[in-house]
């Protein structure tokens, strides 16, 4: 089972990713560079956290130009697993595959620290292995990661079961203090209709491992080798 | 064009520093001749102050890979692996725009360590600012870390540790010393250097405009009121730019095509041409026309000055010029060749083919004018030293003074500051940023590095010599808090303005004091900057030594922090009992005054205290760690209760230290003993069953334990001799401490 990490310029948690994939998860990973304009047969794909193109023109804006995007929206049409982080949700949004998009924090400040998010949805390849209303704690780092979307589309989110991960305190109660950036009701990660690209702002990569911290992100990788099973095949819920 | 002295008073040069420019060219010098020799020989390029009293510090010892002289120092931790790593100042532009100040004080920092071949892994900084009461100060303070985490949480480096500090003196002349660490396999470092006739001459990264025309002239002059006209002076910073061109050097590094590379720092391509080829012996030809050009119309001079950030010069090998080329393609930038190494030793500049600048590198570089300033004691040393503790007005209760302490922006959390970086990108972060040094683990091996950056501008202002000593000590002691073993050291030493003899004298005393305790402590300076000229409108800052200590620890699971892990554990205070309020907080806090001396350190007890708290927690007996700093004592024992979930503690002194002072009043001893401060104390924690040994390797050491105590309960108490002399609640404490710092932005807060 091959994990591909999609490296844009710019992109600086994709180590972090490739790390995490092969030698925690002990998976297969590769780098995929994004002037490439195939996957090199992955069955995952990651995109990972960062500041591609120095988000100066808006977080992923460019990015999404990129020629290894054409191939990412064909694999993810056809059902494929695709996990957006940070930079990849911001990425995920701007193409398309997810709606709304990420304003910023509204401390109007980049922060870095621990959060907790509750599973909302367990029939996903990113959450199956997790319980419901399971709360990781897992850390996040951006200045913009504040979700947006007008009502009628954070409606039909909800409608549909695509509010994959909220903030959440310690407790696993949804409270506004446990929100770190003022994202509308306490979304920190999303699916699309499908049910197959997840994105969300918080680094579950960067929580796989004890010594640094906590290894509660390690339950969204491990989801990802469950549901797609010694087949290859794409099971979720 | 005639060089007249006002020309020469533009360009911060001295007549008998002219005279010495006609002997080396036998001629007159062009204007671009002319621009390049004052960047080249300004105090910031060519440290002609500090560098007769630079070549006394230790620089050599058994781990130690590359010492000062290249673009940062390198050591060797083990493993096949070797830690580059440097601090470097950026004061003066940070004054006048505190985020581009401060952001390309990191981009230059991090340019150090990725030319030599290193992976950058961590940042710390070291910041002084003026008191968070002014706005223009909280303004400063918001840029400069604004600044920081701009750049180095987009490049993907992890801020994991750092200090701030908030003095008078530092409101005209605030302070950003940024520290990177970068890693390479043992044998793959890249030198800056120029060799081999022929090879071809590579600029590569951002186009050169006309920011940062004399940098580092600017860095050598003193501020006045017309200061803020110097903004165009002041660089502005591209972190993507730096992240490709660090991606792009590290990939072309893989490679055997390189000869030597290094950064357009300060001076630009004057000092990155003239440096190479001093250091390789050779001579480089460019011509400036071929340089990639931002704005039209830019003169030879312009060029060769401006210091445009992100941008490399790079020296490759005949015949390899389309491998490398390639290599920059691939991540959208474009290495251009602009000349070649020559074997006539000279820096040639041409513009359009036509000659424009012919100086002898060596010369240029390395003989810069060097000079042994006149020093002369301090006017203010004989009063500031005089402390009367028995004139002291009456002080505050223990408890209360506490909660003053702990709520100064100085002792506060940090968390405000350190949130706003990524400290955790790279996945190798162990301690958390404000948990004491920084540690990361080096992935692949079972070590970790601690890093710490420290310094004390009040201790250094009473007393310079000793203050740098304690920096030197502090940061060690930091590092082997965390379970690490000290093993080298980098400085950054910002003073005021060298030609007055009573600031030579703190530089030459602090100096004389980093040599001595670097030599004693076993941690060899292997780099570091030097910033002089912080003055404004004639006031000139603390002297302020700060120090950057880095270390190994062996087992990277037993990285010790500094908060209780849990109740009914042993505490034990190892090292000495008493403090000095001479320079303390709380004589400034509660005093109001900034006098008296400084507790002695003896290097001697401190190695020894070193080495045993290495040794506990190489052996996992001591469950955490935290030295007695800033507030002494009392401080130090609510830190290590904070962040521990309301966790308490309780320590018995035996008996007021012999030396404490007071002349009888108890109110002032018992502050001196609670606040008063010290170096060589550590507070530690360990297990029931392990104190028995712990005692025994204390004994064997020569490490006294001060004072003995059990965590437990929700507050924090002392008792000295059975009288109880400190009673808080925990959380009371440790609500002063969180919004210390916070209560000055909480308009803006989240």
């Amino acid at each position: 089972m091959k994990f591909a990490v999609i490296v844009f310029p710019g992109s600086n948690c994709d180590h972090d990713a490739y790390h995490t994939v092969k030698h925690v998860l002990g998976a297969d990973a590769e780098f995929v560079w994004h002037k490439e304009t195939d996957l090199k047969g992955a069955d995952v794909v990651i995109l990972p956290g960062g500041f591609s193109y120095g988000d100066y023109l808006r977080t992923g804006a460019i990015a999404r130009f990129s020629p290894i995007m054409a191939p990412v929206v064909a694999f993810a049409e056809a059902g494929g697993p695709v996990l957006g982080v940070c930079n990849g949700f911001q990425v995920l949004t701007e193409v398309g595959l997810l709606p709304g998009g990420l304003l910023r924090n509204r401390s109007v400040k980049f922060q870095c620290e621990q959060v907790h998010v509750r599973v909302e949805e367990l029939d996903t390849p990113f959450t199956c292995a997790a319980t419901a209303g399971q709360v990781l704690r897992i850390p996040i780092a951006h200045g913009e990661g504040n979700y947006f979307a007008p009502p009628e589309v954070l409606d039909a989110l909800e409608a549909n079961r695509q509010v994959v991960f909220r903030y959440c305190n310690a407790g696993g109660e949804l409270v506004d203090t446990a929100n770190p950036n003022g994202s509308a009701r306490g979304i920190a990660g999303l699916c699309n209709a499908r049910r197959n690209v997840v994105a969300l702002m918080p680094h579950p990569e960067r929580a796989c491992e004890s010594a640094v911290g906590s290894a509660d992100g390690l339950v969204v990788l491990e989801s990802a080798v469950a549901a797609l099973g010694s087949d290859g095949m794409l099971r979720t819920g | 064009m005639a060089i007249d002295t006002e020309t020469l008073e533009r360009h911060g040069l001295s007549p008998a520093e002219y005279d010495k420019i006609l002997d080396i060219l036998g001629r007159e010098p062009s204007m671009t001749e002319l621009g390049i020799f004052s960047v080249m020989w300004s105090e910031h390029c060519s440290y002609k102050s500090s560098r007769i009293h630079l070549k006394t510090l230790p620089t050599t010892g058994s781990r130690v890979v590359q010492g000062p002289g290249e673009n940062a120092g390198a050591v060797d931790v083990g493993d096949g692996l070797v830690a580059v790593f440097k601090i470097e100042s950026h004061n003066h532009p940070s004054f006048i725009e505190p985020y581009q100040g401060a952001a390309t004080g990191v981009g230059g920092i991090i340019r150090d360590i990725f030319t030599m071949g290193a992976r950058p892994i961590a940042l710390l900084n070291s910041l002084r600012f003026g008191p968070l009461e002014d706005v223009r100060t909280r303004g400063i303070l918001e840029g400069v870390v604004a600044g920081i985490g701009g750049y180095g949480n987009s490049i993907g480096i992890p801020t994991v540790g750092g200090e701030v500090a908030f003095e008078e003196g530092y409101a005209g002349n605030p302070l950003v010393n940024v520290f990177c660490l970068g890693l390479a396999k043992a044998g793959s470092l890249v030198m800056g250097q120029a060799s081999g006739a022929g090879n071809p001459v590579y600029y590569v990264g951002a186009k050169t405009g006309r920011d940062g025309i004399h940098g580092a002239t600017m860095a050598s002059a003193e501020f006045d009121e017309r200061s803020s006209e110097k903004r165009p002076a002041v660089q502005v910073g591209d972190p993507f730019m730096e992240k490709l061109l660090l991606e792009a050097c590290l990939e072309l590094m893989q490679t055997d095509a390189l000869v030597g590379i290094q950064d357009m720092g300060a001076a630009g391509l004057t000092c990155s041409t003239s440096e190479m080829g001093s250091r390789g012996g050779a001579g480089i030809d460019i011509d400036v026309s071929r340089v990639p050009q931002r704005e039209s119309g830019m003169t030879p001079y312009e060029i060769m000055l401006s210091e445009s950030q992100e941008r490399m010069l790079m020296v490759v090998k005949q015949g390899r010029e389309a491998e490398v080329e390639r290599i920059f393609e691939k991540w959208d930038l474009h290495a251009v060749p602009i000349g070649e190494v020559t074997t006539d030793g000279l820096l040639r500049v041409r513009e359009n083919g036509s000659i424009v600048a012919e100086i002898p590198n060596g010369p240029l570089a390395d003989e810069a004018p060097l000079y042994d300033r006149p020093t002369e004691p301090p006017a203010y040393l004989a009063a500031a030293s005089r402390l009367d503790p028995a004139a002291l007005p009456e002080l505050p209760a223990t408890d209360a003074a506490l909660r003053t302490l702990l709520g100064s922006p100085a002792v506060a959390s940090k968390r405000w500051i350190y949130r706003q970086y990524d400290h955790m990108v790279r996945t190798n972060t162990i301690s958390p940023a404000g948990m004491g040094a920084g540690v990361v683990r080096l992935k692949g091996t079972n070590r970790a590095l601690a890093m710490s950056v420290d310094g004390n501008g009040r201790h250094s202002y009473l007393d310079p010599h000793l203050g740098a000593m304690l920096a030197v000590a502090e940061a060690s002691r930091n590092v082997a808090c965390a379970g690490a073993l000290p093993i080298a050291a980098t400085n950054c030493l910002n003073f005021g303005n060298p030609e007055r003899p009573d600031i030579m004298w703190q530089f030459a005393r602090a100096v004389a004091g980093i040599g001595e305790a670097c030599r004693a402590l076993d941690v060899p300076i292997t780099g570091g900057n030097v910033s002089l000229y912080n003055e404004t409108d004639g006031q000139a800052i603390y002297p302020t030594p700060v120090l950057g200590v880095v270390g190994v620890i062996e087992d990277a699971s037993r990285v010790l922090g500094r908060v209780f892990p849990g109740a009914e554990s042993t505490v034990l205070l190892l090292g000495g009992g008493g403090g000095a309020l001479g320079g303390s907080e709380y004589l400034k806090q509660i005093g109001g005054q900034v006098a008296g001396s400084l507790a002695p350190l003896s290097l001697e007890a401190e190695r020894a205290l070193q080495l045993l708290l290495v040794e506990l927690a190489g052996e996992g007996l001591t469950r955490s760690a935290h030295d007695c700093s800033d507030g002494g004592l009392a401080v130090a024992l609510a830190e290590c209760c904070f962040d521990s979930g309301g966790i308490g503690v309780e320590l018995m002194l035996p008996d007021a230290p012999h030396d404490a002072p007071g002349d009888g009043r108890t109110d002032v001893s018992d502050a001196s003993v609670l606040f008063g401060e010290a170096p060589s104390r550590v507070l530690v924690s360990v297990a029931d069953d392990d104190f028995g040994v712990v005692r025994m390797r204390a004994e064997a050491a020569g490490v006294p334990i001060a004072a003995q105590g059990r965590t437990g309960g929700e507050r924090i108490r002392v008792s000295l001799a059975g009288r109880p002399v400190l009673d808080i609640a925990v959380a009371e404490a440790e609500t002063a401490w969180r919004q210390g710092l916070e209560r000055y932005f909480e308009d803006r807060a989240a």
